[in-house]
């Protein structure tokens, strides 16, 4: 549906975006995250034709964004990190001028009321837009990028600015979006991403640095497997009996977290599942055990170690 | 371009820039038309039309110092140039649309010479030629204030800088006169001159090349606002 093909933006001797690729399947969502500055905007920018690409090859919905700009851009519904709206329209002549700006096909009236239904923002379907709020501007534009029903998305921060509630709806919406889109979203906030996006492209400072889902991401880079174990018995019982299960390499008390409570970390050797074999061998005993976790990466501490070192360098702020 | 023509040309009457123009041309027209018609007792309407040239050339900057500056600035462009419409569409659009309230502007000079024509047969080969002239010298300045609009973000900017363009295109003649001793100098600007195409038009003379050579230099400016637009996405 969308396909990146060694994608590379300069400004000037600033390298914006450096040789990306990437394949986006049709109703698919991918999430696009990266530091401030890393070139999320301006690839989102390249997609939807607001700029060109200094080299490399973007395809929607199999149309060249540069050879066949109009008919990549029918395909295409953008929601820019700005919405680009007019302050002094009212949202209905906005959504109107958007309709015949996109040469819209579809029935006018039904369409256009269908997609303020969505986004709700029925109740301000009169309003002049430099009245509304930054949560209603931000779905105004949102209702825009839908119009003509293009099959594919591409929002900027399409939360930012929104309240806890409308955020949750956003994202449900979004959601419900991908069923019959193909969706690109970036955000910085993790837990949208984590919790809206089917695949993650990470970038930082223009180059591509991850693309997979969000398990696979944080199992890839953990290489830390341990698990952390709480159990309420003497310590010094507790860690002969840990020691002695198969699979285990390595167990370190970590202290008396609660009174009579230990907490143990507990390695295991590669591909082996010891959770049930430590229940069964501590209910032997008839020590309860209080809690146990793994410690794998979250989404964030992935992040945070593939964009880290050059977080450090990077003094020069791009467009993000 | 229907679109971005239709948006363009409601926005004039949103904000009160189309009122002020529209205000501003008949006032004056209307200003002229009574102390050199009326109280001078003269039904030549061209005097009219000569003595609101140099007003109309201060008035259009305001027409079009907006049209593109503002898109930039507000973000609306990205609107514009992500949707499937090209960006000679999007350009003639908001040309035809900023044609369309200057020529609205004009329409009181019409009722003028219809109170003329109570009262004597007025000439209306020299009023047309007006019309046409003042169409096409204003079109020439609105294409101007729309390559000057689009490179800057500031409207300020975009005025004052097609004011500034569009008196020297106007006053190209006598500043040459200076330099009487180059002649070839005098022969380009007597081939380029607005003022003595316009002044052809004034005296009722329509001339094919004359016509053709205004509309080259229109398309000429909106042709070099399409590449500046294309070339912001390559920088």
């Amino acid at each position: 549906m969308i396909e990146v093909q060694n994608l590379t933006k300069r400004y000037g001797n600033h390298l914006a975006v450096d040789n990306i690729s990437f394949r986006v399947e049709e109703g698919e969502i991918l999430g696009f995250l990266g530091p401030n500055g890393a070139g999320k905007t301006t690839t989102m920018n390249i997609l939807t034709g607001y700029l060109s690409a200094t080299s490399g090859v973007t395809k929607i919905n199999g149309f060249d964004v540069l050879e066949q700009p109009n008919e990549a851009k029918m395909n295409i519904g953008y929601l820019p990190e700005q919405p680009p709206l007019y302050l002094d329209m009212t949202v209905r002549e906005y959504l109107d001028f958007m309709y015949d700006l996109k040469k819209c096909k579809l029935a006018r009236k039904d369409h256009i009321a269908e997609i303020c239904r969505l986004v709700k923002i029925e109740n301000v379907y009169g309003r002049l837009i430099k009245n509304l709020s930054k949560g209603y501007r931000q779905r105004v534009g949102l209702a825009q990028s839908l119009i003509g029903n293009p099959p594919v998305l591409i929002l900027d921060e399409p939360t930012v600015g929104l309240d806890p509630k409308q955020i949750i709806e956003i994202r449900s919406l979004i959601k419900n979006l991908g069923k019959h889109h193909t969706v690109i979203l970036s955000s910085h906030i993790l837990q949208e991403i984590e919790a809206v996006c089917d695949r993650i492209v990470i970038i930082n400072k223009g180059v591509l640095v991850a693309d997979d889902t969000a398990s696979n991401l944080a199992e890839k880079y953990s290489n830390d497997r341990r698990l952390m174990v709480r159990i309420s018995g003497s310590e010094k019982d507790v860690l002969n009996v840990l020691s002695s299960i198969p699979g285990v390499s390595a167990v370190v008390s970590q202290g008396e977290k609660e009174p009579g409570v230990f907490e143990f970390a507990i390695e295991p050797q590669e591909d082996t599942d010891v959770r049930r074999e430590i229940s069964t061998r501590v209910a032997a005993r008839n020590w309860p055990i209080m809690g146990m976790r793994s410690m794998e990466m979250t989404l964030e501490e992935v992040f945070i170690a593939l964009t880290r070192e050059q977080i450090g360098k990077s003094k020069k702020g791009g467009r993000a | 371009m229907g679109a971005v023509f239709k948006r363009e040309f409601k926005a004039f009457f949103t904000s009160p820039i189309g009122y002020i123009v529209i205000a501003a041309v008949g006032f004056f027209a209307g200003l002229f038309f009574y102390l050199i018609n009326i109280v001078g007792f003269n039904p030549d309407l061209s005097h009219v039309f000569g003595s609101l040239f140099p007003f109309i050339l201060i008035i259009l900057p305001l027409v079009t110092m907006r049209l593109f500056s503002e898109e930039k600035r507000q973000k609306t462009d990205q609107a514009l140039l992500t949707s499937p419409v090209s960006l000679t569409g999007i350009v003639l659009g908001k040309f035809f649309a900023a044609m369309l309230v200057f020529a609205l502007s004009l329409m009181l000079l019409l009722v003028f010479a219809m109170i003329i024509a109570f009262q004597v047969m007025p000439d209306w080969s020299v009023i047309f030629g007006n019309y046409i002239g003042l169409l096409l010298v204003g079109g020439l300045v609105i294409s101007i204030g729309l390559l000057i609009s689009s490179v800057t973000e500031s409207q300020l900017i975009a005025a004052i800088g097609t004011l500034g363009i569009s008196f020297i295109l106007i006053l190209m003649d006598s500043l040459a006169a200076q330099f009487s001793t180059l002649t070839y100098l005098t022969t380009v600007v007597n081939f380029l001159s607005v003022s003595q195409r316009y002044g052809m038009f004034t005296s009722g003379i329509i001339n094919y090349d004359d016509i053709i050579y205004f509309i080259s230099m229109q398309a000429l400016f909106l042709f070099l606002t399409v590449r500046v637009l294309d070339r912001k996405r390559w920088s």
